[in-house]
């Protein structure tokens, strides 16, 4: 995705330094907000983003549910997710269904894990966008995200993922997916005006018998700018797998932070030894007794082995 | 719908039953989404939860076909609580009536009942006429034969206890529906019903939303903002279909064509005079002569006078009631219909029972499509394996394929459901060859009148003398279509208080249809859509959304019918005196000397409250009907009849199969299986991701729902070993399909009389065209029998059986 916003990237993979820029403090956090309990699942975001990006899946086949395709994927960045769940305090039906993609997360594991310098880069709105131009397509942002959203590209080898519509947003328009939503279940504005809204939402929901209804703005991830308007704000799991309490994996901080620190030392310190071992040991030299030995035995071996003539191919 | 979209957002409660407004109108659903603000709620009573259901406050299940025993259990329970709004009901309904001794309802059947012609005679069905001509009415409401009181025994049988057996709806559920609906029988709450082809794809469809007519009308909700029977059409210009009349038994404007028995057009009017049943009541159908002749003249210029009964004998006139599609395909099956043009229709896919469809169109010697898309029908003759086993070589139709412009290549109007006419403009150019609709059939008239012209015929006038006057004959501009159905002055009209005067000069549009007239000085296509197009200009163009107090009326957004009133019967949100009876839901009250307020009044603007004119100025009575006459062809109250198919016998009737006025071809009768050999429900029906048979044609659509498959319960899944996404074989009397299963939870056994009836869940959209998996269409499987007024057929229960299968085998294009 061309970075339209560059003059706006507050956060760059794999780079150390990102400089100041002259925008900062002057732009507020947009936020996405799915209102879980007023979506039909009518895939109309679905459409709106394939339509605006581009994309075209591949027409499957039926798998026994109506989500399609099955998975998100390189040219699948938001799929309806439909869970039907039993509700044992109620003895009612419920028909859950969460529109999945990329939660543009304030402390982007993906980010956090990508080794190419720019192929991922988050901007004073929030958002966090792909740098396909700069993707080496190691798939590191798959393992680094928490809510399994990046999809490897097959054809191209790069990553792919919801971009919040950074082009739509940057000329001042709401993203494809909030532009086509037919009920209002996708609104979207600042987050601060998103969280407003959504702490309506709650209230009436809860006045329907939804004791439980709430926010799913992260803190593990120290927020998220795509946020759930949830029934079941206390079981996000009931939601085809919606992280409870998502992080980081540990595995890719320690890598990126501790670890890295860890390997450069090593690497530091072979280098420091290897130097004092060649100042106090000298460079590694073969004793001459041993190389006449080895020169004896090889004209021992250079005789026994004569090569006969007409040798078998 | 009798009220608009917008207006939704003002209820207090919302029922959807008959219908999946969530499925179906994606978009109109954020009125009903709009509920928060009101804090309503949503009910729903489906067979399966739908995604309707998913975001609603109440759901209730129900067995497909049963809707009139669930809705006459709720007027049973309104009664009996006394929870109506009795001023809106004594003051604004014909509960008060008394109908006319020799009526009854015995054993399921009303009086005069032939059961040979499966048809009524309807002359028990009317009301006592006092000596002063007009119909008796008792206010008190406590005569034996009043209407109030023939209902309450009509409904009496419809206990909580049988609304389970018969439906299969819990008791506690159906009576917390009852309780929520009954709390809008109070002036200050109101309630609106959503429904659509969940109701009229039955064989009693009409009388299924009758039976909600009579639960609003008692409980006040018709004429008020939040209130009314909405109908959900399926398709964006549905409604502008039915109302220029092109269905074989109308005329635009819902007037119908003539009989064989209207000899002359004496006759033919003296079944519509309309004459009010009660003193002063306006009656407005009285003007049906002024309509038909301005129709006449529009159609035939000149050549319609007065002399010659403004060519009455030009028009068509039936020897049957309808040439609706089921007769259709039948004398199309017997070689009695010889060529078809069908144009924007899909019926191989479309119609019910595939098999006999096929057989009728490989009868036909030409068939002409006339479609933006290539359809299955265009198609029939293909052989496509499994999926359309046609005999090519034994098929001697000559197909024709003109392909047409499709709606975003076109200009003109789509009437949408709130009855509103939006003019939009074309987005593009059509591609290749495509021609617009107009211009085709304009080429088709315009060579035929010539070849009549040439060759004569038995009878030409009627084509030679259409009136066209048209700029470019070939190709007529939408907007000369619009003027044409707005109306017209042919001559000038006088100043009826000084004939001397001009009052409209000769050659003006018209601005409503109360200019018409009867002698022949007024041209017009359509007169419920007189004020379109008027010297102010295209009324249906107009773009401003301005809504004061957010009352969900916008009366210069567009243009509605008629004359630009958006809520239909808008005078009964006010009592008699002229008063809102709730000032916060007020929609037009009495000033002292005209009727003001948000809304165009559905109804005189100076008639005063005083004079006692009724709000429901179309009928002859100036109220609602409870009762409905002999105006429906199978009971003047809706009665619970079980589908042609059904897993169940009637409980109440046992005698009685299906509907008893409903008619039925021989051959289709023979088709019907029995429960023995198909024991489970089955109902179809359509998903968001598709628009029927079109929008497989396009790659996003095809990729969110790539293909086929049918919904079962997990209960009679695991009866019946089926795993979720493997291949089912799906069966019934006609006909077979296979698909894949979506095993779910959404579909529940319903437990009618002790024992389960498995419903069996199975969508459109897959047919063996275009870019989705190949499929079948449900009616592969429907039997061909129809409501008995409308002749829809019953696509939404029949019965089937099903088992698990293999695969079904490439067809010859797929394996190419």
């Amino acid at each position: 995705m061309p970075a339209y916003p560059s003059l706006d990237i507050v956060r760059r993979s794999a780079s150390n330094e990102v400089p100041p820029q002259i925008r900062a403090g002057h732009q507020a956090e947009v936020a996405k907000l799915i209102d879980v309990s007023k979506c039909i699942g009518c895939k109309a975001c679905q459409s709106a983003c394939e339509a605006w990006n581009d994309l075209r899946a591949d027409i499957g086949v039926n798998t026994g549910t109506l989500q399609n395709p099955p998975d998100l994927g390189a040219d699948t960045w938001t799929l309806m997710r439909f869970t039907e769940y039993d509700n044992p305090h109620t003895g009612d039906l419920e028909w859950l269904i969460r529109k999945d993609g990329c939660m543009h997360c304030s402390d982007p594991g993906c980010l956090r894990a990508c080794p190419a310098p720019g192929a991922i880069v988050q901007y004073a709105n929030g958002i966090v966008d792909f740098n396909e131009a700069n993707c080496i397509g190691c798939g590191y942002c798959l393992k680094g995200c928490p809510f399994n959203i990046p999809r490897y590209g097959t054809i191209d080898h790069k990553a792919y993922k919801c971009t919040l519509c950074s082009d739509r947003v940057a000329v001042g328009l709401e993203p494809a997916c909030a532009k086509a939503c037919p009920t209002g279940a996708i609104m979207f504005g600042s987050k601060a005006a998103m969280i407003e809204q959504a702490a309506d939402r709650v209230e009436d929901l809860k006045s329907r018998g939804y004791d439980n209804a709430g926010l799913y703005d992260p803190p593990g991830v120290g927020g998220t700018h795509v946020m759930y308007v949830l029934h079941h704000a206390d079981q996000p799991g009931l939601y085809q797998g919606l992280p409870e309490n998502p992080k980081i994996s540990p595995l890719v901080q320690a890598w990126k932070s501790p670890a890295k620190i860890f390997g450069l030392a090593i690497m530091g310190l072979s280098v420091i030894g290897g130097f004092f071992h060649y100042i106090m040991a000298g460079p590694s030299v073969v004793p001459d007794a041993a190389e006449d030995a080895a020169r004896a035995l090889e004209r021992e071996q250079t005789a026994q082995t004569v090569q006969p003539a007409g040798r078998a191919r | 719908m009798t009220n608009v979209w917008m207006d939704i957002k003002n209820a207090d409660l919302i029922i959807v039953m008959g219908g999946n407004a969530a499925e179906a109108h994606p978009c109109g659903f954020k009125w009903v989404e709009a509920k928060a603000h009101k804090k309503a709620r949503l009910i729903v009573v489906d067979p399966r939860f739908t995604r309707t259901a998913s975001v609603a406050d109440f759901y209730c299940p129900i067995r497909p076909g049963t809707d009139i025993a669930f809705l006459n259990g709720v007027t049973r329970h309104l009664l009996e609580n006394d929870k109506i709004h009795h001023a809106y009901v004594k003051a604004y309904t014909n509960a008060g009536y008394v109908i006319r001794d020799g009526y009854d309802f015995r054993d399921g059947l009303f009086t005069g009942y032939d059961a040979d012609q499966r048809a009524y005679d309807t002359s028990t069905w009317e009301y006592e006429i006092g000596p002063d001509g007009y119909a008796v009415v008792d206010e008190t409401l406590q005569h034996p034969r009043c209407v109030m009181q023939l209902l309450r025994k009509h409904v009496a049988s419809y206990t909580p206890e049988m609304v389970e057996r018969i439906c299969g709806s819990p008791k506690e559920k159906f009576l917390k529906v009852c309780e929520m609906i009954a709390a809008t029988s109070t002036p200050d709450r109101v309630m609106t019903s959503l429904y659509a082809l969940g109701w009229t794809h039955h064989s009693k469809g009409s009388q299924n939303i009758r039976s909600m007519c009579v639960v609003q009308t008692l409980l006040g909700n018709i004429g008020m903002p939040g209130g009314g029977l909405n109908a959900l059409r399926g398709h964006s210009n549905i409604q502008g279909l039915t109302d220029i009349g092109l269905m074989s038994e109308l005329l635009p404007g819902y007037m119908d064509l003539p009989m064989d028995k209207d000899k002359d057009f004496a006759t033919y009017l003296s079944r519509h005079q309309f004459k009010p049943l009660r003193p002063g009541q306006t009656s407005y159908w009285q003007n049906y002569n002024k309509f038909f002749i301005s129709f006449q003249k529009a159609m035939y210029g000149k050549a319609a006078t007065a002399g010659n009964d403004y060519a009455y004998h030009y028009l068509p006139k039936r020897d049957v009631p309808t040439y609706d599609v089921i007769r259709a395909v039948d004398l199309a099956k017997e070689g009695k219909i010889n060529g078809y043009i069908m144009q924007g229709f899909n019926p191989l896919m479309s119609f019910p029972d595939q098999t006999k469809m096929r057989e009728a169109l490989s009868r036909l010697k030409f068939l002409v499509v006339m479609d933006p898309l290539q359809t299955e029908t265009a198609r029939f003759w293909e052989n496509h394996g499994v999926y359309n086993d046609a005999s090519t070589a034994a098929i001697q139709t000559e197909v024709f394929e003109l392909p047409t412009t499709c709606f975003a290549e076109d200009e003109g109007s789509l009437s949408n459901s709130s009855r509103w006419l939006q003019w939009h403009w074309p987005a593009q150019s059509p591609p290749g060859e495509a021609r617009s609709d107009i211009e085709i059939m304009s080429e088709l008239h315009l060579r035929l009148r010539d070849l009549y012209k040439r060759e004569g015929g038995a009878f030409p006038d009627p084509i030679l003398n259409l009136n066209w006057p048209y700029q470019n004959p070939a190709s007529p501009r939408p907007d000369e279509i619009a003027r044409e159905m707005n109306g017209y002055t042919l001559e000038a009209i006088p100043d009826p208080a000084n004939p001397d005067r001009t009052l409209i000069p000769a050659g003006r549009q018209l601005d409503s249809f109360a200019q018409l007239r009867d002698d022949g000085k007024t041209a017009c296509g359509c007169w419920i859509y007189s004020g379109c197009f008027t010297e102010q200009g295209n009324m249906m163009a107009r773009r401003d959304a301005s809504d004061p107090d957010g009352r969900g009326i916008a009366l210069h957004w567009a243009w509605s019918w008629p004359a630009n009133r958006r809520i239909l019967y808008n005078r009964a949100s006010a009592d008699p005196d002229g008063n809102p009876w709730n000032e916060n839901n007020k929609l037009i009250w009495w000033n002292g000397s005209q009727w003001v307020g948000y809304d165009t009044p559905d109804y005189g603007p100076t008639v005063a409250p005083s004079q006692g004119v009724g709000p429901f100025i179309m009928n002859q009575e100036g109220v609602a009907r409870l009762f409905v006459r002999s105006l429906m062809r199978d009971g003047p109250f809706p009665v619970h009849y079980e589908p042609f198919e059904s897993p169940r016998s009637n409980l109440l009737f046992p005698k009685i199969k299906g509907n008893p006025a409903a008619r039925i071809f021989k051959d289709d009768l023979a088709a019907l299986g029995t429960s023995e050999q198909f024991p489970y429900a089955a109902t179809s029906y359509r998903v968001t991701e598709h628009f029927h048979y079109w929008t497989k044609h396009a790659r996003i659509n095809a990729l969110l729902q790539p293909q086929q498959f049918v919904e079962v319960g997990e209960q009679l899944a695991r009866e019946k070993d089926i795993a979720d996404g493997a291949w089912v074989r799906v069966w019934s009397n006609r006909g077979e399909l296979k698909a894949k299963v979506v095993v779910t939870k959404r579909i529940r056994p319903l437990i009618c009389d002790g024992k389960p009836v498995h419903v069996i869940g199975i969508p459109h959209h897959w047919g063996f065209t275009g870019l989705t998996r190949k499929g079948w269409s449900p009616n592969a499987l429907t039997p061909a029998v129809g409501d008995a007024n409308t002749q829809t057929p019953e696509f939404k229960a029949w019965l089937v059986n099903i088992e698990s299968t293999t695969p079904p085998p490439p067809s010859p294009q797929e394996m190419a």
